[in-house]
């Protein structure tokens, strides 16, 4: 039962790494568009690297 | 629009991007939006972004899809107006937004709250979840105490942040001693704490502290529904008015000058340009022309107008410029005092109850007197405070609203989404409820069964040679009804013929010389001709008898499509129109509507209307123009084209956002099927509790079979939602 001592708190840090991920992506405006999102991967349109 | 895709070499450095930030922000000085009602698919985002930033001028152009708009950033010096031929060219149908009206929507900071709380509570719900299983499996003594302890540790604060918006809620309905759905919500979350609190204190079996998080996730949730679905159409609502940028022209000594409608003053100069709305009331100071009043009246018949006549905000001006100075402006205009009818009239819309409601006026009240119940009952019977605090709470959470919550959010959002993608906005919350009740269907003519535009008629009627100098007279002309004859007489393949010094005067036509003739085409009285009751342009040679050109209103696509769909269904369909009888009558035959009323006033359409409902019948008014706005509002539920007068769109529960009129039939056929949805719903939710609470009452239930009472129902019930899309 001692692994428990491990367990418990990876378990608690990687469900709070999702979270924070979540909070990050809503904070950048990522799911202001989610059609147009989930339509752009299938154009054939992309850039190699950013804008100038 | 393929052959525009299949060319798609140009390198399109704004549509894709995938730089190390994953999503690129909207950006930040945006000064043009655009909306694109007709686009649906990665080609069209690629296609719309590629025309777009091709455009000389254009810094960047995004595409939002599920808006449909497009937001761009420009040289100071573009105006929406440049952009729009471009997109047009490209087969995309798009009009100007005003952006200052959109910003509202863009940092909408309390559904980003919301989405917020739901996610923390999930966080937390599933990592006491792990810990709960554990307990469930068979962790004992020492092991489920600390458990126990590390899931308080966790729900305390998580349900203290994501809760807030039920405590808030329950809070300001007990201020006024009120009861509502958030009352046992708080009180069941509440009591799960306190239970398991105590329970853990003294290292008892039971802890709910999963159920409480669970509960609280499934909750926001609905809310969270609940808010996109209200926030889309405020957000596409704001865009219709958005679509109206109020600007006029304000003449200073002689100096014009645009500004916005709600600067101008009594008493200011203002130039209407042909094909400009009146912003305000006034009067003709200079100038002649002809107005359109159909919007306000209903009347398609243009009306010749002068100095010294009075025009009211909303007529359209046809051919020549005008200056007017307003007597009225903003709230005084008549167009606003109409608005103010519909306010009275909505009052009596707002008295129905939605099916949630009524749910919601059972369920309070009957679970406080359940749990209270067993806690007595228990108390008597047992004599230990603990046990039956313990078994007040078990029914509070098991007959938690959760699937309740979720039943009616879940729906509306998947039939409002259909819908929206047929290219319908429902803008109020109960409006698909009332829908789906409508059994009589009242449609208004012009700007709804028509289009406004005006279409040739009795081309054949008239000798080639008429039509030649008709054709030429016309083509000197913006007029409505000259662009029409040109039009059709194009395309019977007919050249103009060779009229010299054609010379078009405003408000009556235009005339010219051929074969040393005058010869004149415009207004009835002009010509020395009787103006009948149709739509008509008239064509007098020399001294010949006039000849009438006579037209009649196209009619909306789809629109016969929907009047047989609605008829099909069992509907009775009705038209009322402020019109002549002879176009009323001859488009109701067009589209075998056998009853009928024309020259109806804004009173008799509002009357009529109350009527029928007086006769116990649901009426779905459909209409768009300023005289039926009180009809609008006094109908069951109604539906009003984007094309609609501001004031008219605010009364109607659902805007049609394309040209289209055949999704009409369609929607009323989803909204049936919606409510139907719902109802199953809610039985769905009562078997659950009608299985899990005596279990509750009688103290057999235990955490596990609240967490799968509560799951099982929750999912249930978004699945059957589901099936809707």
């Amino acid at each position: 039962m001692e692994v428990l001592a491990y367990l418990i708190p990876i378990s608690l840090f990687l469900g709070g790494v999702g979270l924070v991920a979540f909070i990050y992506t809503v904070r950048s405006n990522q799911y202001e568009d989610p059609e147009g999102d989930a339509r752009r991967i299938l154009s054939d349109e992309w850039d190699d690297k950013p804008k100038p | 629009m393929t052959a525009q895709l299949s060319s798609g070499t140009a390198a399109c450095p704004g549509c894709l991007a995938a730089p190390p930030e994953p999503a690129r922000p909207i950006p930040e000085d945006v000064q043009i939006a655009l909306s694109l009602p007709g686009i649906h698919c990665s080609a069209c985002i690629a296609t719309v972004e590629r025309e777009l930033n091709a455009h000389p001028g254009v810094e960047d152009a995004r595409v939002n899809l599920t808006l449909k708009r497009a937001l761009i950033k420009a040289a100071p010096e573009m105006r929406a107006a440049d952009l729009i031929p471009v997109l047009e060219q490209a087969g995309f149908e798009a009009h100007e937004l005003d952006p200052g009206a959109l910003s509202a929507t863009q940092t909408d900071k309390s559904g980003r709250d919301l989405l917020m709380r739901l996610a923390v509570a999930g966080f937390a719900s599933m990592n006491v979840m792990l810990l709960s299983v554990s307990v469930w499996s068979g962790a004992t003594d020492a092991t489920r105490d600390m458990f126990h302890w590390i899931s308080a540790a966790i729900a305390l604060p998580a349900i203290a942040f994501s809760a807030q918006p039920f405590f808030a809620n329950a809070w300001s309905a007990l201020r006024v001693r009120r009861l509502n759905m958030d009352v046992p919500i708080v009180l069941a979350i509440l009591l799960a704490l306190i239970t398991s609190l105590w329970e853990t204190a003294l290292s008892g079996e039971h802890a709910y502290f999963d159920a409480a998080l669970t509960l609280t996730f499934f909750l926001l949730a609905g809310r969270y529904l609940d808010f996109r679905t209200r926030a889309a159409a405020r957000s596409a609502a704001e865009e219709l008015t958005a679509l109206e940028v109020p600007r006029a022209i304000r003449v200073i000594d002689g100096i014009e000058e645009e500004i916005a409608v709600a600067e101008l003053r009594v008493g200011d100069l203002i130039l209407v340009r042909p094909g400009g709305r009146m912003p305000v009331d006034g009067q003709i100071v200079s100038g002649r022309s002809e107005l359109d009043r159909s919007l306000l009246t209903g009347e398609t018949v243009p009306v010749f107008a002068e100095a010294g006549q009075t025009v009211s905000a909303g007529e359209v001006n046809l051919t020549g410029p005008l200056t007017i100075q307003a007597t009225a402006v903003g709230e005084d205009t008549s167009l606003h005092r109409m608005a103010d009818l519909v306010a009275i009239a909505e009052s009596g819309r707002s008295r129905y109850t939605s099916l949630a409601d009524k749910a919601a006026k059972l369920y309070a009240p009957g679970v406080h007197i359940l749990s209270a119940l067993s806690f007595v009952g228990w108390y008597l019977y047992s004599g230990d405070l603990r046990t039956a605090l313990n078994i007040a709470a078990a029914v509070l959470i098991i007959t938690c609203p959760c699937a309740l919550g979720l039943a009616v959010p879940a729906v509306t959002t998947a039939a409002s989404g259909r819908l929206f993608r047929k290219g319908m906005l429902i803008k109020h919350a109960t409006a698909l409820e009332r829908l789906s009740e409508a059994d009589t269907v009242v449609f208004d003519k012009t700007g709804t069964l028509t289009s406004g535009a005006p279409e040739l008629v009795n081309l054949g009627d008239h000798a080639r040679a008429k039509v030649e100098i008709a054709q030429a007279l016309a083509e000197a002309s913006a007029h409505p009804l000259s662009v029409s004859l040109v039009k059709a007489a194009r395309a019977a393949g007919i050249k103009p013929a060779n009229v010299r010094g054609i010379t078009e005067v405003p408000g009556y036509g235009t005339e010219g010389e051929y074969r040393g003739q005058r010869v004149r085409l415009g207004r009835a009285a002009w010509v020395g001709a009787d103006q009948g009751t149709e739509t008509s342009a008239w064509l007098a040679v020399g001294d010949d008898a006039p000849e009438a050109f006579r037209f009649s209103d196209t009619l909306r696509p789809g629109a016969a499509e929907a009047v047989d769909a609605l008829r099909a269904s069992g509907k009775h369909v009705l038209l009322i129109s402020g019109d002549s009888q002879g176009a009323v009558k001859s488009l109701a035959e067009k589209l075998g509507i056998t009853d009928w009323i024309a020259e109806a006033l804004p009173q008799d359409k509002a009357k009529r209307i109350q009527d029928l409902s007086d006769q116990g019948r649901n009426v779905l008014m459909i209409g768009d123009g300023l005289n039926d706005t009180a009809a609008l509002a006094a109908a069951h539920v109604s539906i009003s084209p984007a094309s609609a007068l501001d004031a008219a769109r605010v009364a109607s529960d659902i805007v049609l956002l394309g040209n289209d009129l055949s999704p009409i039939a369609d929607a009323c056929d989803t909204a049936v099927k919606a409510t139907k949805r719902i109802r199953e719903n809610f039985q769905i939710a009562t078997v659950y509790n009608v299985i899990a609470v005596p279990l509750a009452v009688i103290g057999l239930a235990t955490p596990l079979i609240a967490a799968l009472a509560m799951s099982t129902s929750s999912i249930t019930v978004s699945l059957n939602a589901l099936r809707l899309r």
